[in-house]
């Protein structure tokens, strides 16, 4: 008999020890997200400030460029960058990321943030981002024009319709007017690279910006017909931010020659 | 007897598994629900994880006994380097997996490039899918298995051999019959690891509809343009998870 009141006993014991732990979870995240947003409140130095920009995977290099500089000219500034795939960026800062500015590979997932009105101000296009035929050193397969993408023999690799870089190649298969039947639809543009890189795929449709980056480990073939499927990357303040103004700045930097130059070194062209 | 601060801690972990996953459940579209998980693409994901799971969880078997019975029973130098190494795949992230297979059976891989001159592709197709699900799920039942095999001892085989019986004989008579239920808990977990493999298949097999695109990946894709699809198959995935390992259990303690 003892033995049972004592269950009960120690199960409202639990209960009650599982909901100080969940608190004890939530403070912790509680305190993550105001170290994220600003950082100013227990910082002993005032002029501290840390600005979070959410940018696009493909912005990796640029951004990070364009954020030192940034930093050099703003004393006691931190800009945290954060890259991943913009629909992925999209859906955190829904979910509450603390983010200050928003840099989108497409004009789809800035639209998303538009719709749910967490924007400040209107998203300004800052650079765009053409296709171009990606083969492994040496050419195996010998392809030579987007047509011969189309063949059965060359292992051609594509991003999904579903990421930005995917919608882009079947806007350059309908133009073209192609069919093209890919070994595989990756889900990111990096994965097409890679693919590229490792001599799985005989060709792969990614950015200018991706041949660009990867060196000599992959040759570019350009397309003529390149010119449907240019992708235009939209920036923008978020209504969130606790720093408007030193958002702006970071947008305005994107944008002023110094920052288009860093774009365009790496390929990027104008919106 | 359990200390207090035990249970309480222990709530708080189960709190950790179950929230989440109750969480998702709540967010399933559930007008919508069956709609979404018949889509021509769910389908064919589903019925492509059930089949390539099915195969792996077979090779598993068919490799992962004769190697626990191995690292259970034989005594040699470097046994303790061969276990560590096939448990490996437990704790490596899947997706280093995926890069080692890549580099193996990949095209330009060590064995790929004579496979390839074979005529055979392992690249891009079912069949590599299945490789990397049995190299992440393999070392589920290796160490299911290899506990089983310890704690059941060789005092029933020895009387078997002393009896006559052939080692074979031993094998499928007395040795495996006594294993009987930590070789099926390991079946039903390799399985389901299988079903939920995803980091070295997206990174050594690709993703294409019908070939190589499992529900894990066709979930990561929906989530980007439809996040209700994503969660509904997300939920079938728990459910198929759930019914497993809960039919496992039944006929565990069945036994």
């Amino acid at each position: 008999m003892t033995g049972y009141t004592h269950r009960g006993r120690s199960s409202a014991r639990i209960v009650a020890a599982g909901s100080v732990g969940l608190l004890a979870v939530g403070a912790l995240t509680a305190c993550g997200a105001s170290a994220g947003v600003g950082g100013t409140a227990d910082a002993d130095d005032a002029a501290d400030r840390t600005l979070t920009v959410y940018a696009a995977a493909s912005l990796t290099r640029t951004f990070e460029q364009i954020a030192e500089d940034f930093e050099a000219a703003h004393d006691g500034v931190d800009v945290e960058l954060s890259f991943a795939g913009s629909s992925d960026l999209v859906a955190q800062i829904q979910q509450g990321a603390p983010a200050d500015v928003l840099a989108s590979a497409d004009t789809a997932n800035m639209d998303k943030i538009v719709a749910d009105g967490l924007q400040a101000g209107t998203p300004t296009d800052f650079a765009s981002n053409a296709l171009m035929i990606a083969v492994p050193p040496g050419n195996p397969a010998d392809v030579a024009s987007l047509a011969d993408l189309a063949d059965d023999d060359v292992h051609l690799v594509v991003c999904a319709p579903e990421v930005p870089c995917g919608a882009a190649t079947e806007r350059v298969e309908q133009a073209a007017g192609l069919t093209f039947a890919p070994v595989s639809e990756e889900q990111s543009v990096t994965d097409v690279l890679n693919k590229v890189i490792t001599g799985e795929a005989d060709a792969g449709l990614v950015y200018v910006t991706d041949v660009r980056g990867a060196g000599g480990k992959v040759e570019g073939i350009e397309l003529p017909e390149s010119d449907s499927a240019v992708n235009v990357y939209p920036i923008v303040v978020l209504e969130q931010s606790p720093e408007p103004e030193l958002a702006q700045e970071f947008v305005d930097a994107v944008l002023d020659q110094d920052g288009q130059q860093v774009l365009t070194d790496a390929g990027f062209a104008a919106p | 007897m359990i200390p207090r601060w035990v249970a309480a801690v222990a709530a708080v972990g189960a709190l950790l598994v179950v929230l989440p996953l109750a969480t998702m459940a709540a967010r399933v579209n559930w007008a919508d629900f069956w709609t979404l998980i018949t889509s021509e693409s769910s389908v064919a994901a589903l019925l492509l994880s059930l089949r390539t799971s099915a195969v792996s969880t077979l090779l598993c078997l068919v490799v992962g006994v004769p190697l626990a019975l191995v690292l259970a029973r034989a005594r040699f130098a470097g046994i303790d380097l061969l276990r560590s190494l096939v448990l490996v795949p437990l704790v490596l992230p899947p997706v280093v997996g995926g890069i080692a297979l890549l580099y193996t059976f990949g095209r330009r891989g060590l064995l790929g490039e004579s496979l390839e001159l074979a005529g055979i592709q392992i690249a891009f197709s079912t069949a590599a899918v299945v490789l990397a699900q049995t190299f992440v799920a393999l070392p589920f039942l290796v160490i299911s298995l290899e506990g089983a095999v310890r704690t059941a001892g060789t005092r029933y085989d020895v009387v078997a051999a002393t009896l006559g019986a052939r080692p074979t004989t031993v094998l499928f008579r007395v040795t495996l019959p006594l294993v009987w239920p930590g070789l099926l808990s390991g079946t039903v977990l390799s399985f389901a690891r299988c079903l939920g493999e995803f980091g070295a298949t997206i990174t050594f097999a690709g993703s294409l509809q019908g070939v190589t695109r499992t529900l894990p990946l066709e979930i990561y894709l929906q989530r980007e343009t439809d996040p209700d699809a994503a969660v509904a198959l997300s939920f079938v995935l728990v459910a198929v998870a759930v019914l497993v390992i809960g039919l496992t259990r039944r006929s565990r303690s069945a036994l």
